[in-house]
């Protein structure tokens, strides 16, 4: 309070300083309510953006991700790049592992490098996949669509690949890019590059 | 265990992440006081779905138990929703 202003009558404020403290105060109050929506436990945000196509990283998102909405999160995988192979109905039936500078394999790269390498690798994963009762890429695709995953397909990747919408799975999100995903990412409490 | 449960959840043969995501299922649609089992053989569900649990509103974890059924390590775990 000003010190020249007088006590009584003077220190009453205008209607019109009066109508502004209000609106201020209305300001704050919908300030306040946005805060505590942000900080509400519901509001849990996850995104993963996933950049390969290969058997091996098919997984990690898709664990990750169909797990995150268990935990009652809100998750959006952004698929581009190689990333879309696991989400093309066709394709995803017949991802590959790669054997050539896979310092895991048991066999050196000169001979990983021969035709049919891959082939062969790929069936002896698939063969521990199954014997390990670990789901499939498909299966976990649908159980994550089922529990509210937001699977997205870059859509210029989709252009630069020549792929169809028509492609991925149903359900899948298409006609997204950069922005969008940076938008999720910003909004979000974790965010993984795969 | 004698608890009374109102759904059983068999996950045997089922490895990560299918044992969380199943009693999450299974779970949301249990009424409030209610109790579930998951049956898993994945001896990875012990953590996932302790971990799960505490994560989860309104997800007691009451007991987990192992037990060998036809040679087999067989887990158990018993959920209940609280709210």
């Amino acid at each position: 309070m000003s010190t020249d202003t007088p006590a009584g009558s003077d220190a009453e404020l205008s209607s019109e300083e009066t109508a502004e403290l209000l609106a201020r105060i209305e300001e704050l109050e919908d300030e306040v309510a946005d805060l505590r929506m942000a900080v509400n436990e519901d509001s849990n945000k996850m995104v993963i953006i996933a950049t390969k196509g290969t058997l091996d990283m098919a997984y990690p998102p898709l664990i990750l991700a169909s797990t995150a909405a268990a935990f009652g999160y809100d998750v959006t995988v952004f698929h581009t790049f190689w990333g879309l192979e696991i989400l093309h109905e066709e394709n995803s039936k017949d991802l590959k592992l790669s054997s050539v500078g896979n310092p895991n394999m048991p066999v050196p790269n000169a001979i990983a490098a021969l035709p049919g390498m891959d082939r062969m690798t790929t069936r002896m994963m698939r063969g521990k996949i199954d014997d390990n009762n670990v789901a499939s890429v498909q299966e976990l695709i649908e159980t994550s669509l089922d529990h509210g995953v937001d699977l997205q397909a870059c859509q210029m990747t989709i252009d630069l690949l020549d792929y169809d919408e028509d492609d991925f799975y149903d359900g899948v999100t298409t006609g997204v890019g950069a922005a969008s995903a940076f938008q999720e990412m910003q909004e979000a409490d974790i965010q993984l590059l795969v | 265990m004698s608890t009374e449960t109102a759904e059983t959840v068999d996950v045997k043969g089922q490895n990560c992440p299918m044992p969380v995501i199943k009693t999450k299922g299974a779970f949301e649609d249990l009424d409030a006081g209610e109790t579930l089992v998951v049956v898993a053989t994945d001896s990875g569900s012990m953590s996932d779905i302790k971990g799960w649990a505490e994560s989860t509103d309104g997800a007691e974890l009451l007991e987990q138990e192992e037990a060998t059924e036809d040679g087999e390590s067989v887990y158990k775990h018993y959920v209940r929703k609280t709210k």
